[in-house]
């Protein structure tokens, strides 16, 4: 009991060290001069305050560095000869640029146009070569060179190593039309492709004639197609009344074909032929307009042959009945197309 | 009384504007120190319930955008020592404070530690002529509440309105409506020193700002270190500053009492300062860092090094043992506990229903003060921080800045004082003009 109650300081009471204490940092002593008073003065305060107001914030760093840069450039532009220089500085540094040698277009290649399309493509381009491509429009260039009959379609572009390529597709003729105004060389759309002074300069293509016949070239290619054995003989076809084909043979024979299915109709007549060598004999016009009801008129001289055989008088070449002794004309007029048509004569 | 209630008015008008605009700054003049805030009013409705942000007892109407605590300058027991000195703390704190905000504020709510405060419970009654109590007969009665003497220079800091009771129905919050004869009042006065007033107001107008309300700082302590229950069930904020010790006791949500020490914190220091011969700046440092109120036996052992640079090495090498520093301590502490004892005493706070007292303020942080207060003042006691704000920086959530926090609450919601209330027509005059112009307009 007496170690629990020890007089006076022991030596391990002593050694023991006072317990860690986080403690703050010692205030600093006084530098030798004086301390600069933290308040702000009375004038840093007001112009703070003003800092701090929104409008007056916004002019400062708005309204003020706009102000003042647009009075520099204001300034700076308003002497006449300053302003001619910059913007003569601007052209010269664009043309610099678009003249380059990248940007040129030397040469001009063109495929698959004949001559008379090179040459008319060549002088459309609306620059002498060489010229920067900036220059050239390829789009207007392209709508220019559509204007022309003979090109179906052309593809225009500027190749790297300055070449300005073209590929032209041609249009290919395929049938002759004649109308008032001339001969002219379609495709097979319709299109017209080129002029022909006479018919003998394409004697390989077909030829149609008649108002409005153009729009119809697919139906006179079927036509063609369609005519076979007939095909030497064959003139042209003739659109009548902008409605519907007559097929016109080399004697003056004519095939009128229905507006509704004209090829079965030429069929129909191509197969009378064959049978009974229709066209071989005197008919002037095989009439297919009514399906249901085909009809022949006759020439003149089978007429005549008729009505001798009957005992009538005979048909003069203007269709009327001649006096007895005319024989001789009546004879040589058989090429007459306005023959009164007798029906129905025979059927097929 | 008239041109005060002018005055108070002015002011209320002064706030309202502040409020318009949505941003006013709070400003806590105390004795060691001295803060500022600035609060931004956004309107309720800024959080959601799924935000996690409680209704935070009504305050989330506002937040704190901007906050600077400074050394206060030309302070003396709560009151301005030297105007320019404290004019330039106020500049100090109020442009740090805006700085961190961004905004310029040019409405401020200040708050006065000092000053003498002294405490007036008056009672007024009218009797109700058309058997109905009115809008005006409550602004009626409070204007006849019977005005005692306060003293050459006394200006009224809070006059509010406590209890309302008609033909003995007592404990009303709200008269309006109630149907009776008499309407009687008890209304709670707290008036400082006239000359204090004036210069706070003149030190702020000096750094161009505009008063829009001041505080006795007890009392907006108390708003924000009490919790609600201890507003309503009655009790007392100490509210231990620099240089004033402030005590306000509330019950049923009213401050029914307010008054000062003027010991502080302030005064611990000076004894330390006198006790070991140490610089003022060392004497807070010791007090601050190693002070305290309960002695142990370690205490004996900690050593401290309490240095000096007098060249005097003997003197400069001084180690104090930390049970002498509060053996320093102590009996000032407990003085200083002993006077909030005599005024809670006189304010009869013993017969209060719940008799809960919370220490705040800066020197409420000396570690053992809640085993002395309890000793002293009763046995429930303890440590009031205040009430958590929206945007309050970590660093102001310390005890030392519930006057700071209060005055947040103030601003936002203050209570009804008694120029809140239109004051009754008394001159003759102006009611027989009024009467004419009435009678104009009612013939012609």
């Amino acid at each position: 009991m007496q170690e629990l109650t020890r007089p006076g300081r022991s030596a391990d009471w002593r050694g023991r060290p006072p317990p860690a204490r986080p403690v703050g940092a010692r205030p600093q002593p006084r530098a030798g001069t004086a301390r600069r008073d933290p308040a702000p003065s009375r004038l840093a305060y007001r112009l703070h305050r003003i800092w701090l107001t929104p409008v007056y914030r916004r002019v400062l760093r708005v309204g003020l560095p706009g102000f003042a840069l647009a009075m520099v450039v204001g300034l700076y532009l308003a002497d006449e000869s300053r302003r001619a220089e910059l913007s003569g500085g601007v052209t010269a540094m664009i043309e610099k640029i678009q003249t380059r040698d990248e940007f040129m277009v030397r040469t001009m290649t063109i495929e698959g146009a004949s001559p008379v399309v090179d040459k008319g493509l060549r002088a459309m381009l609306p620059v002498t070569l060489p010229a920067s491509s900036f220059d050239i429009d390829l789009s207007a260039l392209r709508t220019q060179v559509m204007k022309l009959d003979a090109v179906e379609k052309i593809e225009l572009r500027i190749r790297p190593g300055g070449i300005l390529s073209a590929v032209v597709t041609e249009r290919t003729p395929a049938l002759l039309w004649r109308h008032a105004g001339g001969i002219e060389l379609l495709d097979a759309g319709g299109h017209r492709v080129a002029s022909a002074t006479a018919r003998d300069v394409r004697p390989d293509l077909p030829m149609i004639a008649g108002e409005g016949a153009a729009a119809h070239t697919v139906e006179a290619l079927a036509l063609f197609e369609a005519a076979g054995p007939i095909l030497p003989r064959l003139r042209g076809l003739q659109r009548m009344g902008e409605r519907r084909w007559d097929v016109v043979l080399d004697d003056g024979q004519r095939i009128m074909l229905p507006e509704r299915r004209p090829v079965q109709a030429l069929e129909e007549a191509v197969g009378l032929h064959r049978r009974h060598d229709l066209l071989s004999r005197d008919v002037a016009v095989i009439d297919l307009r009514n399906g249901d009801r085909p009809a022949l008129r006759l020439g003149l001289t089978a007429q005549n042959t008729l009505r001798r055989a009957r005992g009538k008088p005979e048909l003069g070449p203007d269709g009327r009945v001649s006096e007895p002794g005319d024989d001789k004309t009546a004879g040589a007029a058989g090429q007459g197309g306005s023959g009164q048509t007798t029906r129905p004569a025979e059927t097929g | 009384m008239r041109d005060l209630y002018q005055g108070q008015r002015a002011m209320r008008q002064m706030r309202r504007a502040a409020m318009a605009r949505g941003v006013i700054a709070v400003l806590d003049i105390g004795t060691s120190k001295m803060s500022c805030m600035v609060l931004q009013f956004d309107g309720p409705g800024q959080f959601r319930e799924e935000d996690g942000v409680g209704p935070m007892a009504g305050q989330s109407n506002f937040r704190v955008i901007g906050a600077a605590t400074t050394q206060s300058r030309g302070m003396r027991f709560g009151e301005i020592g030297t105007m320019a000195e404290t004019e330039r703390a106020v500049r100090t704190v109020v442009s740090a404070a805006q700085k961190r905000a961004g905004v310029r504020v040019d409405h401020v709510i200040a708050c006065l530690s000092g000053a003498r405060p002294a405490s007036y419970g008056l009672a007024g009654e009218i009797p109700l002529a058309s058997g109905k109590c009115a809008e005006h007969d409550v602004a009626a009665v409070l204007a006849a509440c019977n005005v005692p003497d306060f003293g050459r220079g006394r200006e009224v800091l809070h006059a509010q309105p406590v209890n309302f009771a008609i033909d003995g129905r007592s404990g009303l919050a709200d008269p309006r409506d109630h149907v009776g004869n008499r309407l009687s009042v008890d209304m709670h006065a707290l008036t400082i020193d006239g000359d204090a007033a004036g210069n706070l107001v003149h030190c702020i107008r000096r750094c161009d700002l505009e008063l829009a309300g001041v505080a006795s700082a007890a009392y907006v302590a108390g708003r924000a270190a009490l919790v609600e229950d201890e507003q309503e069930l009655g009790g007392a904020c100490i509210d231990m500053g620099g240089g004033v010790t402030g005590v306000s006791i509330f019950v049923k949500k009213h401050m029914i009492f307010a008054d000062a020490v003027r010991m502080g914190g302030e005064l611990v220091t000076q004894d330390i300062t006198r006790g070991l011969r140490v610089p003022t700046t060392v004497a807070e440092w010791l007090k601050t860092r190693h002070g305290g109120i309960e002695a142990t036996g370690r205490d004996d052992r900690e050593m401290i090094e309490v240095g000096g640079e007098t060249g005097d090495w003997e003197h400069d090498r001084r180690t104090v043992s930390r049970a002498d520093l509060i053996g320093i301590m102590r009996p000032r502490v407990e003085e200083i506990l002993d006077e909030v004892r005599v005024v809670l005493d006189a304010a009869g706070f013993e017969h209060m229903p719940s008799r809960q007292i919370v220490l705040t303020g800066g020197g409420s942080q000396i570690p053992g003060l809640e085993t002395l207060a309890a000793r002293i003042l009763g046995q429930n006691v303890r440590i009031g921080r205040p009430l958590r704000i929206n945007g309050l920086a970590q660093e102001m959530t310390t005890p030392g800045h519930a006057a700071t926090v209060g005055l947040a609450l103030f601003a936002a919601h203050p209570q009804d004082e008694w120029w809140d209330f239109e004051m009754p027509l008394e001159s003759h005059g102006v009611r027989s003009l009024r009467r004419a112009v009435r009678w104009f307009r009612a013939n012609w």
